[in-house]
């Protein structure tokens, strides 16, 4: 894995146009997310109710909704939540599932056995089912979709982890660092876990695009994200009224910016997987 | 023969872990959902008096193991509480709609496995051709697509502009009367009582949520074809028989595709899951009155019973097609023994 470099890097990216197109995408995401809503013409929340249902023009490029808010506004303020909502749930399973996988791996026996049991149990459901019991559990708010969020992508990353720490487990360099007197701790933060990173990342860019789909999808059934906040999900769902009266703009666009977010995320997440590890490209 | 029934009892044998997992979930889940048990599972009539007889046939005045004894014992008896939005039993009620959901998951499921297959199967033969660059843009897209968003965009399109569609509100057109209910599923239904009419309509209502749902799922099945065929082509017995002269079609459909169908099956876990899930969705986009749309109104109402039995009985289905697939392996591909794990 010494061997990414960039030389290898320009090579995947000029060599399949589309993980040039996605990467660019992603970045032009990051930037939204981080300068748009000091940028947009309109106040995302202020209603001008005179104003309402307009189809697309120079004024409102989006057009407006069933309150006279300016379309193009909300969707671009939305991006900071989603990609927010999604990075925080991806970070958090990362972190919990690739230590609980790393100790299943590692030290084997009792532990493997719960940490296994534990993801066999998340994965009897149907993901989003438990995602929407967990949000209906908890309380209908942004943090517990990302925690939902959270664990029902937890197995992944564990499984990931679990799989490359038992093999890097017995790799003569662990060996030589054992005997040398290092911690099972030291080991395992220091010298295995470094090498099993790859294969993570790969997953992690796969797992945001369906993190988001997956949130937006709660805000969809009204679990989360509450009006008057902009979310894509919720707007999608505000706009769905309008659709059989021909109103399609209201739904239209904070669909179609979700989809092209998730669409560049799993792009990209094919793009890394054959810089990273071209064997398992599909 | 008798091996292969026991390695399928041996399997049928490994759900109850699984179950086991379920039922304490959800168990949790029922003592996390805001409110207070008794006072839903008593209904809307209920007053203070068969409140607290309730909490005591509930058992929610003893300790946490006796009452998940008391869970447990309650769902095996059917008894999965009432719901307070319709006042009739909760399973019931799931019961009622749950041919419904069927019926459009595995509609959806076929349309997948039929354009999903051969895309695969083409996209191996021409490695990195446009056609395989092609294939893996559309799928990736359609594993993008977010499926309320596809279902409001084909009603958008087929319903309002074109008007081909039927009014996307459930699963028949008002003017038709449902056909005598034999299996639940309209399509089989209306084949029974002989009706074609009905078999048209019904059919009419069930295909754009049917392809809105399995656009979804085209994306693992097509690859999984892809990369398994890709390796079967690879291998010596196709060399052989490629160079014993065998017709090209007769190569990749009885020796290739047979051999690429195992890792195939293994996919539909995933491919199920993300059915069952973006099942809800659906649903609630196309008004289709199945278990999915009855949990979301039952979260807006706050119907706690319902949205736990639904969580339940999405769970159990999810399970019991896992088996299926499971059993469907040892069937394909007798060498299979599951007790390794």
């Amino acid at each position: 894995m010494s061997m990414i470099n960039l030389k290898h890097i320009r090579y995947v990216l000029t060599e399949n146009p589309l993980t040039l197109v996605s990467f660019s995408l992603f970045l032009m995401f990051v930037v939204i997310a981080i300068i748009g809503p000091s940028l947009v013409p309109y106040d995302p929340l202020a209603s001008e109710t005179q104003y309402a249902l307009q189809p697309p023009s120079t004024l409102h490029w989006f057009g407006t909704d069933q309150l006279g808010r300016d379309i193009f506004s909300r969707v671009i303020v939305a991006t900071r939540l989603d990609f927010f909502i999604a990075l925080v749930a991806v970070l958090l399973s990362f972190v919990i599932g690739s230590v609980l996988g790393a100790v299943a791996g590692y030290f084997g026996g009792w532990w493997d056995r719960i940490v296994g049991r534990l993801l066999d149990t998340i994965m009897a459901f149907p993901l989003f089912v438990l995602a929407m019991a967990i949000v209906a559990a908890m309380g209908n708010t942004v943090e517990n979709i990302v925690y939902a969020t959270a664990i029902i992508n937890l197995p992944f990353y564990a499984r990931v982890a679990r799989a490359e720490v038992n093999v890097l487990r017995n790799a003569p360099f662990v060996e030589a660092a054992l005997v040398s007197g290092n911690s099972h701790f030291k080991l395992l933060s220091m010298q295995i876990f470094p090498n099993a990173m790859p294969p993570m990342m790969v997953q992690l860019s796969l797992n945001m695009g369906w993190a988001i789909l997956n949130a937006a999808g709660l805000s969809f059934i009204g679990l989360g994200v509450k009006p008057p906040d902009a979310e894509w999900g919720i707007m999608v769902a505000e706009g769905a009224n309008y659709i059989i009266s021909g109103e399609w703009w209201v739904a239209l666009f904070p669909g179609a910016v979700l989809m092209l977010a998730v669409f560049c995320f799993n792009l990209l997440g094919d793009g890394l997987r054959d810089i990273f590890d071209p064997r398992k490209r599909t | 023969m008798w091996k292969t029934l026991q390695t399928v009892l041996g399997r049928l044998l490994q759900a109850i872990p699984a179950i086991i997992g379920i039922i304490i979930v959800t168990f949790v889940l029922t003592r996390a959902l805001p409110g207070d048990p008794a006072v839903y599972f008593a209904g809307p009539a209920a007053d203070k008096e068969s409140i607290a007889a309730i909490r005591h046939e509930l058992g929610l005045d003893k300790p946490m193991y006796a009452q998940f004894v008391i869970y447990v014992e309650n769902l095996f008896h059917g008894n999965w509480g009432t719901s307070l939005t319709t006042g009739r039993p909760v399973i019931e009620e799931l019961g009622r709609r749950l041919p419904a959901s069927i019926e459009l998951t595995l509609c959806a499921l076929i349309f997948a496995v039929v354009i999903a297959l051969p895309l695969g199967m083409l996209s191996a033969t021409r490695p990195d051709s446009w056609i395989d660059h092609v294939t893996r843009v559309l799928v990736t897209m359609g594993v993008s697509l977010p499926t309320f968003f596809t279902g409001l965009f084909f009603i958008y399109l087929f319903y309002y502009k074109l008007g081909i569609a039927p009014s996307p509100l459930g699963r028949l057109d008002v003017v038709y009367l449902s056909p005598p209910k034999v299996t639940g599923f309209y399509l089989i239904d209306s084949l029974i009582a002989g009706d074609w009419e009905i078999f048209f309509a019904s059919l009419k209502q069930l295909i754009l949520p049917a392809i809105t749902l399995g656009l979804f799922v085209l994306a693992p099945l097509a690859r999984m074809t892809r990369a398994s065929m890709l390796q079967v082509l690879a291998s010596d017995f196709i060399r052989t028989a490629r160079a014993n002269g065998l017709p090209a079609r007769k190569v990749l459909l009885t020796y290739g595709f047979r051999n690429a169908l195992l890792p195939i099956l293994t996919t539909m876990g995933m491919v199920f899951s993300f059915l069952l899930g973006s099942n809800v969705l659906v649903e609630k986009v196309y008004a289709w009155p199945g278990i999915g749309s009855f949990a979301i109104e039952a979260l807006v109402a706050s119907d706690y019973a319902a949205v736990q039995g639904f969580v339940l009985a999405m769970a159990i289905l999810y399970v019991m097609l896992n088996l299926l697939i499971d059993v469907a392996y040892t069937l394909v591909d007798p060498r299979v023994k599951f007790s390794g794990g």
